[in-house]
């Protein structure tokens, strides 16, 4: 093992879909760090982030399908645990 | 025929989990007039055990429906915005003319890469018995052959205005350099189904892509490149998924069986060097070429690469696997990797299809400050004389063919890390002839595999041999002048100097920049 700090990451593209989404991830993971890079937005979490299909519900006021971010994702780190509620990127270690 | 599903009450939706179920495994099948093991031979080639297929899940539980969907709806976002740059003449817009050589480089490099990885993971989903497996490899093979596709769409618009990009397959079937991104893919292609698929799920994609999709793109959009940061963000959607595609893999090969996990290291200390070698050309992109610079090749490395792939093996560690060998060499070249990799081109401008120039004041200050530890001390002094040359008429060429690796094709440009005025060079017996490296990690792969490397097509051979004359041209009797036709590159037009050359030459013009009084009436 390396005495890296481990980090999970998500990296969207800068644009009004992800806006929402950014948020909901800043409300759900107060250790969430983010950086905003040209025309990407990169929000890194100590082992953990979790996106939350009812925070950004609650943020559009409307229905929002948790698949399509597919749409607009650029990358991740962690492994991936995803349902219609919710999508987790974690470390187990 | 009665498509309802009897056991759930009419209307109800299926959850993602079950729809993933029925429409991946639920469409697998045994095959019956041949045994499974002849109808998938190779798996057992590797010595890979797998136990039970119905193991592998894709974390996105992706079906095919749910793919076309998403992938209709990138396409028509990404033409949108192709539309808009030719139609508003975006290559004007960009930085500077320089900029485009990054894409030429990307053109001739990369995008012929995509489309073997489109061949190779339609071959792997034939070669996986398992249907979730099976399933995401077809998905990757399409995600492949659409980034060919609008790779080519997109800089189709470069092409009617910058020279360098008019024959990007020949380009890389035959032009020097190109060999290092090209046979990587050609030994991947011609590993066994789970070699390839840790060489490019997981070794590639998930340790490595990031270096090139995220700093350069975010650079491209930084440069004022509309088209090429819409198409790799929209490529690089698909990475997310085919990233977690190869962890899942890893994952579950590990599961399987024990014994799988010493092969497995193997493959990623292989792939991890063969990748990293070929990343190279991407160090420069970041630190000479970009005109508006957005990360270093050491800061880049240092997130994606140390910070992303320390946390990745500090997850598999429970697995028994290690970070990949002489990772920690790549940590200490990236002090250097980039300068290095810009005087070779420098050095052979003349045999390339794109331009080069020395770094400006402005450029060697953020060099300086990026790479405190070695771009004063080492670099610097080489540039300013590099420019004292120049000045005086005397710009220096490298007259001579350079040795290249056996491995990975690089030209040995690079030196020893505790000595950088001392080139690396490593050398092999094999079968009473001697084998060069550019460096341990190369040589390592090929004493794995010598009856594999000693094949290799070694371009700088090949022109010394005589075979890079073009099909049907008679050889001039001048190797240089033979091999350049033979690449396709137009000579005076798509090589040497951006300085003087005819890209800079129509952007001065298109810019209203051109001060030169025009020419004398005849």
């Amino acid at each position: 093992m390396s005495s890296i700090q481990s980090t999970v990451f998500m990296a969207l593209q800068t644009n009004d879909d992800t806006r929402p989404i950014i948020e909901a991830l800043q409300r759900d993971n107060p250790d969430a760090v983010v950086h905003r890079l040209p025309a990407m937005v990169k929000i890194d979490a100590p082992r953990r982030l979790v996106l939350r299909r009812s925070t950004v519900e609650e943020i559009l006021g409307t229905d929002w399908d948790l698949q399509s971010i597919n749409l607009n994702l650029i990358s991740l780190s962690g492994n991936v645990d995803e349902s219609e509620d919710e999508m987790i990127l974690h470390w187990n270690r | 025929m009665n498509t309802q599903d009897t056991r759930r009450p009419a209307g109800k939706k299926l959850s993602l989990k079950e729809k993933y179920a029925l429409m991946t495994r639920g469409l697998g099948w045994d095959t019956s007039y041949e045994p499974m093991d002849k109808a998938f031979d190779q798996l057992g080639l590797e010595g890979i055990k797998i136990h039970d297929w119905d193991k592998w899940e894709d974390p996105f539980r992706l079906t095919m429906d749910a793919y076309w969907k998403y992938q209709a709806e990138k396409e028509r976002k990404l033409y949108a915005v192709l539309d808009a740059f030719q139609q508003n003449n975006g290559h004007l817009n960009i930085s500077d003319a320089r900029y485009v050589n990054t894409l030429k480089l990307f053109f001739t490099g990369i995008t012929p890469a995509e489309y073997n990885a489109h061949r190779l993971f339609a071959m792997l989903g034939r070669q996986f018995p398992g249907p979730g497996a099976a399933i995401a490899c077809q998905m990757q093979a399409v995600d492949e052959l659409r980034h060919v596709q609008t790779q080519i769409h997109s800089i189709s618009q470069y092409n009617k205005y910058f020279n360098g990009l008019h024959d990007h397959t020949v380009m890389n079937d035959r032009l020097w350099y190109l060999s290092v991104p090209k046979s990587f893919f050609e030994d991947a292609i011609s590993s066994g189904p789970f070699e390839q698929i840790i060489a490019i799920s997981f070794a590639l994609e998930y340790l490595l892509t990031n270096l090139v999709f995220m700093p350069f793109m975010s650079g491209a959009a930084y440069n004022g490149d509309m088209a090429t940061v819409t198409f790799g963000f929209s490529s690089q959607s698909d990475e997310a998924r085919h990233m977690t595609l190869g962890l899942e893999c890893i994952k579950f090969v590990l599961e399987q069986d024990p014994g799988n996990a010493a092969i497995i290291q193997r493959y990623l200390d292989k792939w991890f060097w063969r990748g990293y070698k070929v990343l190279g050309l991407v160090s420069m992109m970041l630190d000479y070429m970009l005109p508006k610079k957005v990360m270093s090749w050491k800061e880049a490395w240092e997130i994606y690469f140390v910070q992303n792939g320390g946390s990745l093996f500090n997850d598999l560690s429970r697995y028994g696997l290690r970070m990949p060998k002489y990772w920690e060499q790549s940590v200490a070249e990236a002090e250097h990797l980039s300068h290095q990799t810009w005087n070779a081109f420098y050095n052979f401008s003349g045999a390339a299809a794109f331009h080069v120039w020395l770094p400006s004041d402005e450029d060697m200050a953020w060099l300086a400050e990026k790479y405190p530890n070695t771009f004063d001390q080492h670099y610097r002094p080489r540039i300013e004389h590099y420019r004292k040359l120049q000045a005086e008429g005397k710009r220096y060429y490298n007259p001579s063919l350079p040795m290249l690796c056996q491995t990975c094709q690089t030209p040995l440009i690079f030196t020893e890390m505790d000595d950088p005025t001392r080139t690396s060079h490593r050398q092999l017996e094999h079968d009473g002839d001697t084998y060069h490296f550019c460096s341990d990690g190369c040589r390592d792969i090929f004493a794995g595999q010598p009856d594999k490397y000693v094949s290799a097509w070694l371009p700088a051979h090949q022109i010394l041999q005589g075979n890079c004359v073009e099909p049907g041209a008679e050889a001039a009797g001048d190797p240089g002048a033979d091999a350049l036709r033979y690449f396709h590159v137009v000579a005076g037009q798509d090589n040497l100097d951006y300085e003087g050359s005819p890209d800079e030459a129509n952007w001065l013009r298109w810019k209203g920049l051109d001060k030169t009084p025009p020419a004398a009436a005849a």
